[in-house]
């Protein structure tokens, strides 16, 4: 390994270790300790912990470095050469990565401490449990050590991913971090619904693979121009300003749109990956069924890190998006952006499922980070990643906590309308008895424990969890002053105010609003008033695994208030004073090596009205709406919201009708196709090829009913049925023998080579 | 002298003869046969461009060493899984092996 | 002198190989890939490469061509005569193998090569070739050969365990 420089201190050389340590952990899982449960959850906490020492130690040592942003610590080694040149790879520490080192490995942490108690490591196994479905409540996941070893493999993933230097690597721990999400959402595969149209974990895990393979492929694309144009791989190289002015002054001719500088048809084939990968309109779609996974899943993959990595490649690109003056890329983003924060803070509002709410606001916060990134805000979106990382980690295990708590009540509430058994054992251990186990908990007798309309009243009940959540829950609805998400939100409205996007700022400050409304809601609807079903009656957190799952809580629900702290405006009344804002000074020292213009904005008492406005407002009207439905304590009752929404509630509740829609304009036409075509290969021709396309065409069609996306209108329709087309090329025969598979790649390879022959050089 | 471009298309033909092996038999020992065919192929250019190119590094030669070991670690595995699978299904038929269909 | 071995030798082994993927007959066809490996050995010697010559045919003469035959034989039915040689795409991928040769053969005469122009190589083959050889082996090479010895070992001991009889 050569370095660059070597005034470093010496732990900086641990960094390129640090995502071998997980990696370690899970190649250990599989390898070798998987028959112990408990010693593959200690492994995978070891790798962990381990990582998140050494990383907080190198973040640490990087707080008082003050030229850090101009020449970041690399360590890097000759990899592959293209052309004459050697590419390096290697890995970086500069104040943006050493801020996510922060975060990263820390809430990683966390989370594999609250799984050991949410998968029951230590508790027996249930002889009746099948493999691949939840476990019985008290009992431990049968494939616990497999659900160590994956998540293991993400955080490597995730580590490697901020840590890289330059894109080719980024991508690889990129595919990664997607290759455990689809094994994570699908990691309880056996488990069956008996509502057929419910989404499975496994059907689930494979929208989302498909879903976010689009935005990679096209991201893919981006980089592969990228590199056409540069011959360059590393981020340092990449960004540096003669690179820049180079791209943004060379043209492409595109069809229609005319003219284009290089750098901007690159940022927006990049940004393709990042709106996949971090579930923004329209391949949003994904991210709410990704809930299917097991809870810490959701926390640590599709609400702190995995998601937010879409975010972290564009500021980590911020100068390549904004190497155009006013340039179309970030005008994209903030469109992209800002739309889908208010687009999906609309639809948390009607969802009743506690999780489905949270990922809709994810997708939502995600879409304000996007929105400051397009409005040149890198600073802000740059905090509010950080500190939405914290609390909607929070906010997720603390569900799963909540919904722990649920299946507990459940199964003591049966255990009590059944005398034969009565008071013979303790809560968790009747489970034993009264559950059979081919069915999971969610479909048992029509009783869904995530169901919010089931809760209620489990304030008194789970008063670990329902502090931590409700501190999570003022974050994330921007409680003023005492709340981290009032921070990093208020900068984001400041940024968006003080640069004249006036437009945006409002589109922003209504999804705010209505964040903060169904915050209220939700904590209404689970923690206070009365119960509405028996299971809520009986929730309790006395159990033993919830001394693990409790204890990650709080440690988030500080850095959910105090991690706010670091990044008050100085110019803020008051309270500036006290505070030298320090995470502003940090990143601003990479965004002036950059030459990003990070000038705070002079401080505005508009856009600091409006947040406390749509804070206190949004949570004032979900404690107003909800709280008398929450204190009548009946399950029958509608939605508050009903009446006065009229026809827009259905709407919002079936998320704008993206699957019926699909259905009748899309799913029809290519069902017809797919006859049409198979008749043709029935009727006329043999051809094995011709044959594939028939057979492609029908599972398509079987398979499309599955995928809802690319709706609403006409345009995107159209785009979504040539993308399903062109991903399907791929999936053509697919037959199961590797002759047709294979016959598709010499076909492929013959005509690809044909067409360089011919076409013109 | 042979031109190299004569080696080179040789190779090319001896290649798409295997591919055609390969992608062709029903049986799975012919399939085999078809990609020892592949391989013997890339072994020719390499040693076609260690003469031509730099017959003063070994590397060519090198290389189609390192093929030659790998197809002979190839042939043992997929024999072994040929008959492996013949004992199995009783056929080396490849049409009727579809066991990775989804 | 040379060119009219070369061509006599490249038709003699792109018969044979032909033969091999052709053949109805899998023993017989074994015996046709044998005949292409004595070719291709032929080849190498025609290019100074006479040590590859020699493990070329002692590796796929002496030990696959053998392990084939073997398999074959250890298969009853295999070698049913009124089998169907091809699957139901070889038309397809007949065609496409050959649109493939074409595309490569142009490809291949349109390259400016290096030493092509002339016809000649631009350097003689050295005297110490094989010397040369085993000192890149046990020299600069050492890692990937010892590697590619413990690929062996891996597949040995992983084709005795797939094709184990199970009880």
């Amino acid at each position: 390994m050569s370095e660059q420089a070597s005034s470093f201190p010496a732990v900086f050389n641990l960094t390129p270790i640090l995502p071998f340590l997980p990696l370690a952990a899970f190649a250990l899982i599989v390898l070798w300790a998987n028959r112990s449960k408990k010693l593959s959850a200690a492994l995978a906490l070891g790798g962990i912990g381990l990582a998140w020492v050494i990383g907080w130690a190198i973040t640490f040592t990087t707080f008082g470095m003050e030229r850090l942003g101009e020449a970041p610590f690399r360590l890097f080694k000759d990899w592959f050469p293209a052309g004459g040149v050697w590419q390096a790879f290697g890995f970086q520490i500069d104040p943006l990565s050493a801020a996510m080192l922060f975060m990263v490995p820390f809430v990683c942490f966390l989370i594999f401490v609250y799984a050991v108690g949410y998968m029951g490591v230590g508790k027996p196994e249930h002889e009746h449990d099948v493999p691949g479905q939840p476990a019985t409540s008290g009992y431990v996941d049968r494939l616990a050590s497999r659900f160590f070893a994956y998540i293991a493999l993400f955080a490597a993933g995730m580590l490697g991913f901020i840590l890289a230097d330059n894109w080719v690597l980024a991508f690889i721990f990129w595919e990664i971090m997607g290759l455990c999400s689809y094994l994570l959402i699908g990691f309880w595969f056996a488990r069956k619904y008996a509502n057929p149209t419910q989404i499975t974990p496994k059907e689930a895990g494979l929208k989302a693979f498909l879903t976010t393979r689009v935005g990679d492929t096209i991201m893919l694309a981006g980089f592969l121009l990228l590199f056409a144009q540069t011959g360059q791989i590393s981020f340092n190289a990449l960004l540096s300003p003669a690179t820049l002015e180079q791209l943004a002054s060379a043209t492409i001719r595109l069809p229609i749109v005319g003219p284009t500088p290089w750098a901007t048809l690159i940022a927006i084939l990049i940004f393709f990956g990042a709106i996949g990968k971090s579930a923004q309109f329209p391949l949003h779609v994904w991210l709410p069924d990704a809930m299917e996974g097991p809870t810490p899943v959701s926390a640590l993959i599709h609400a702190a890190t995995m998601v937010s990595a879409g975010v972290y490649l564009i500021i980590r690109l911020f100068p390549l998006m904004a190497a155009v003056e006013h340039g179309a890329a970030l005008r994209f983003i903030a469109f992209i952006g800002a739309f889908t924060a208010l687009f999906s803070a609309t639809i948390a509002v009607a969802q009743t499922d506690i999780k489905k709410v949270l990922a809709y606001s994810t997708i939502s916060q995600l879409g304000f980070m996007f929105a400051a990134l397009g409005m040149g805000a890198y600073i802000a979106a740059t905090f509010h990643l950080l500190i939405h990382s914290f609390f909607k980690a929070l906010l997720f295990l603390g569900s799963g906590s909540v919904i722990h708590g649920m299946e507990h009540g459940h199964h003591a509430a049966e255990h009590l309308h059944s005398p034969a058994q009565a008071h013979a054992h303790e809560v968790s251990a009747l489970a034993r008895q009264t559950h059979t186990a081919e069915t999971s908990p969610r479909e048992e007798h029509g009783f869904d424990p995530q169901d919010m309309r089931n809760m209620g009243g489990l304030f008194s009940r789970m008063p670990r969890t329902a502090w931590t959540f409700i501190i999570g829950g003022l974050a994330l609805s921007g409680f003023p002053f005492v709340t981290a998400g009032f921070w990093s939100k208020d900068e984001i409205l400041a940024d968006a105010w003080g640069h004249g996007h006036f437009f945006i700022f409002l589109v922003l400050a209504v999804a705010a609003l209505l964040t903060a409304f169904y915050t209220g809601r939700q904590i209404m609807m689970t923690f206070f008033g009365r119960p509405r079903t028996e299971a809520a009656f009986h929730a309790s957190e006395h159990d033993s695994v919830f001394a693990w799952m409790t204890v990650p809580l709080m440690v988030l629900a500080v850095f959910a208030i105090a991690g706010g702290w670091v990044g008050i405006p100085e110019s803020f009344p008051g309270l500036g004073a006290l505070s030298s804002n320090p995470f502003h000074h940090y990143i601003a020292g990479l965004a002036e090596a950059l030459h990003i213009e990070v000038a705070a904005p002079a401080f505005s008492a508009i856009p600091l009205l409006t947040s406390l406005v749509v804070a206190l407002g949004g949570l004032f009207l979900g404690w107003k709406v909800y709280g008398d439905y929450a204190a009548r304590g009946r399950s029958d009752l509608a939605d508050p919201l009903a009446g006065p929404l009229g026809r827009l509630y259905p709407i919002l509740l079936n998320k704008y009708y993206f699957d019926e829609l699909y259905h009748k304009v899309f799913i029809r036409g290519t069902q017809r196709l797919a006859n049409w075509l198979f008749r043709v290969d029935d009727h006329w021709l043999i051809d094995p090829i011709v044959d594939g396309v028939g057979q492609f065409a029908r599972r398509l069609a079987q398979l499309s009913h599955r995928f809802d996306f690319r709706i609403v209108d006409g345009v995107v329709n159209g785009i979504g049925a040539a993308a399903d087309w062109f991903g399907g090329a791929l999936r053509v025969i697919q037959t199961g023998k590797a002759q047709n598979y294979l016959l598709v790649g010499l076909v492929a390879v013959s005509v690809l080579l044909g067409a360089f022959l011919l076409l013109p050089k | 002298m042979v031109p190299l471009s004569w080696y080179l298309i040789l190779a090319a033909a001896l290649f798409c003869i295997g591919v055609f092996g390969a992608l062709a038999r029903r049986n799975a020992v012919g399939i085999l046969m078809g990609i020892e065919l592949m391989l013997n192929a890339v072994n020719i250019n390499l040693v076609a461009f260690w003469r031509h190119i730099g017959p003063d590094q070994m590397t060519g030669q090198l290389f189609a060493i390192f093929v030659i070991t790998v197809a002979a670690a190839e042939a043992a595995v997929g024999l072994a899984l040929i008959i492996a699978i013949y004992r199995q299904r009783n056929t080396v038929n490849v049409e009727e092996i579809d066991m990775m269909k989804g | 002198m040379q060119q009219a071995i070369f061509i006599i030798l490249a038709l003699l082994t792109l018969g044979a190989a032909l033969m091999t993927v052709i053949t109805r007959n899998l023993l017989r066809a074994a015996l046709w890939l044998v005949a292409t490996f004595f070719g291709i050995a032929a080849i190498f010697i025609l290019l100074r490469a006479e040590f590859l010559a020699v493990a070329q045919i002692l590796v796929y003469v002496g030990a696959i061509s053998t392990l084939i035959i073997f398999a074959i034989m250890l298969s009853r039915g295999i070698m049913d005569p009124d089998q169907v040689r091809f699957n139901g795409q070889w038309g397809v991928v007949g065609g496409f193998a050959a649109l493939l040769f074409v595309v490569l053969a142009v490809i291949v005469t349109r390259v400016p090569w290096p030493a092509a122009a002339g016809g000649a190589p631009v350097g003689d083959a050295p005297a110490d070739a094989i010397a040369r050889l085993g000192a890149a082996f046990v020299g600069p090479y050492a890692i990937p050969f010892e590697v590619a010895s413990v690929l062996l070992v891996v597949a040995m001991i992983g084709a005795i365990i797939i094709a184990r009889e199970r009880e």
